[in-house]
């Protein structure tokens, strides 16, 4: 099966975005000099007055995001992953999460997209830190698809969330027909030796090593785990029940991540199965491409393909 | 509300506040003994809010930026027939929703606040909702003016000029003083008003404590078409009490009894004297 490369995501949000702006005029997207890099300007040109720009302040953005929600405004708070969850961190947390103002926010050049322009530009953190903050949901799209759905569906989900999404083309993986659910993992491959649970932009070299493994007789299971809160808890039970072991895939440190929620869920429901977290470690990311920095650290076909076949050489603990 | 039945609630005010201070153990008293008569003419004389139009669309805003003065707002949202003034009694209990800084789970309050530097931001994303609908209601936010050090606020600032909100009234309870000593000295301010100037608003100066100049001030918004509207409120922390006034110590301590008796002793004084006036 040969995967066909689509367009970047944050393409398909923005163009999503103004197609359902063009009918609803209470949705506003407030950008911080990042409506060039959130592909936004056509939407800027075509819908000046649903365009709030603030300058380059992510504190600032998100604040004025909450208080336009608040008064019932359908607000997308689009800002670089890297700055807007970290630097208006406590606006998040505060603003939009604890008040309980439903803004939308997203996360644009998420994970590594920015590749060699260091670590200040890296969203590495943003699933840990978004995680343990009550009342706002986390979705990482895989593809054009998830990401159109997942666009359409926070119209009809009125509660703070959390959309991160990368600047490169990615691979479409999945048919229009495909149900799309907050919260609930998309099963791409069934298999019973290893299931790869992957999310955003991992999913791809994900489906890849699988397509590599069938090939030396190893069957995979790979969910798309779209969505890291609400977590889909069942599908990774399911997992450790019906297949030999698991594998979590991220663009994300491996502390506090995918990785960690599975990990949680697998221990407190006593769970025994070869377990690894394949994601970018504690260490000094190194400076590279997206797809090198993937490639250095195992996110790619042949990499999770060699972490699966040595995972399955180690037997469950009784 | 004519001046002197405000200048009655002033009282009553500073006695409930000191009253759900004393009784739970833990407040802010000096902050909000400074900013309550602020909040007595917004509430009683300026603003379109009450409990009857709390969820229309068109009800005028407040967001109390500096939300550790929770307890003047408590009060006054009491009095104003949000809920009762007993149910304040559990303030910061077990299980209370009347926790430590404003919050939604009480009646009245429009943001959660508390961590300083976030209360403009929300006020200027709500004014600026008023102008995108046509809408006519004002949005009023009270800063501390210790917080002033958040840049956030600043940041807040070149946007509610940027798009030119003269709906939006910025009150900072100017009482010079922040948890560890005057602001001159922890990190100066000034010149606030050239800041302010600066940063595009239509500023004034009142006597934040004088409830004739608070209606008078009030009444003057908006200061200059299509500016955002700034009042350095000058007040002094500790209000109304004259061991706590204009003294650091009183940031959030709680009267031991004999010095609550001695408060509640001046407040009644000062009752007796409004009323004689009359």
């Amino acid at each position: 099966m040969e995967l066909v490369l689509g367009k970047p995501n944050q393409d398909v949000f923005a163009a999503t975005l103004l197609e359902l702006a063009q009918h609803d005029s209470s949705i506003l997207v407030v950008t911080s000099d990042s409506r060039g890099s959130g592909k936004l300007v056509p939407f800027g040109q075509t819908l000046p007055d649903q365009l709030i720009e603030v300058g380059i302040a992510e504190q600032n953005l998100v604040g004025v995001s909450a208080g336009l929600a608040s008064t019932g405004k359908k607000v997308f708070a689009v800002s670089p992953a890297c700055f807007l969850t970290t630097r208006a961190l406590e606006q998040i947390k505060n603003d939009v999460a604890y008040s309980n103002n439903p803004v939308r926010v997203i996360g644009i050049s998420a994970g590594v997209s920015y590749g060699a322009l260091g670590s200040t530009h890296h969203s590495l953190h943003d699933f840990a830190a978004l995680r343990t903050i009550n009342n706002i949901d986390i979705l990482a799209p895989a593809d054009n698809y998830e990401t159109r759905q997942a666009v359409l569906a926070t119209m009809s989900h009125p509660r703070p969330m959390y959309l991160r999404f990368g600047k490169r083309a990615v691979y479409d993986l999945h048919t229009p027909a495909t149900p799309f659910q907050i919260g609930k993992a998309i099963q791409l491959r069934e298999g019973r030796d290893v299931t790869f649970i992957a999310s955003g932009e991992t999913v791809a070299p994900a489906v890849m090593a699988a397509e590599r493994l069938s090939a030396v007789g190893i069957a995979c299971r790979v969910l798309s785990m779209h969505t890291l809160k609400p977590f889909d808890v069942e599908a990774v039970k399911h997992a450790a029940r019906e297949t030999h072991a698991i594998i979590t895939v991220e663009e994300h440190s491996v502390f506090g991540g995918l990785g960690e929620a599975c990990a949680s869920i697998l221990m407190q429901g006593g769970y025994h199965v070869p377990f690894k977290i394949v994601g970018i470690p504690d260490e000094d990311t190194v400076t590279g491409s997206q797809a090198e920095i993937f490639n250095h650290y195992g996110i790619s076909a042949e990499g999770l393909a060699a972490t699966a076949q040595a995972l399955l050489q180690v037997e469950p603990q009784s | 509300m004519d001046v002197q039945t405000l200048q009655l609630k002033s009282v009553a005010y500073r006695k409930t506040i000191l009253e759900i201070i004393k009784q739970s153990g833990a407040g802010h008293t000096a902050g909000s003994l400074s900013c309550v008569d602020i909040l007595n003419v917004l509430y009683n004389h300026v603003m379109n809010v009450s409990p009857e139009n709390f969820t229309d669309p068109n009800r005028d805003r407040y967001i109390q930026s500096k939300g550790h003065s929770v307890e003047a707002l408590y009060t006054v949202l009491a009095d104003k027939g949000f809920y009762s003034r007993e149910a304040l009694a559990t303030l910061n209990k077990y299980q209370s929703k009347f926790i430590g800084h404003p919050t939604r789970k009480v009646p009245g309050i429009e943001q959660n606040t508390g961590a300083l530097g976030h209360g403009l931001s929300l006020a200027v994303g709500t004014a600026l909702a008023a102008k995108k609908d046509g809408r006519s209601y004002r949005v009023y936010t009270l800063l501390g003016d210790g917080e002033l050090a958040e840049g956030s606020s600043w940041e807040a600032s070149m946007t509610a000029a940027h798009y030119q909100l003269d709906n939006l009234v910025v009150i900072i309870d100017r009482n010079t003083l922040q948890i560890t000593g005057r602001t001159e000295e922890v990190n100066g301010l000034e010149p606030l008003e050239d800041k302010f100037t600066a940063f595009g608003y239509a500023v004034r100066h009142v006597d934040g404590n004088d409830i004739t100049a608070l209606i008078d001030i009030f009444v003057q918004v908006p200061f200059v078409p299509n500016k955002p509207n700034l009042i350095l409120a000058h007040t002094v922390k500790g209000k109304g009490i004259s061991f706590m006034e204009d003294t650091v110590k009183w940031h959030h301590r709680v009267p031991s009894d004999e010095e609550f008796a001695k408060a509640i002793e001046e407040l009644n004084l000062a009752e007796v004297k409004l009323k004689a006036a009359v």
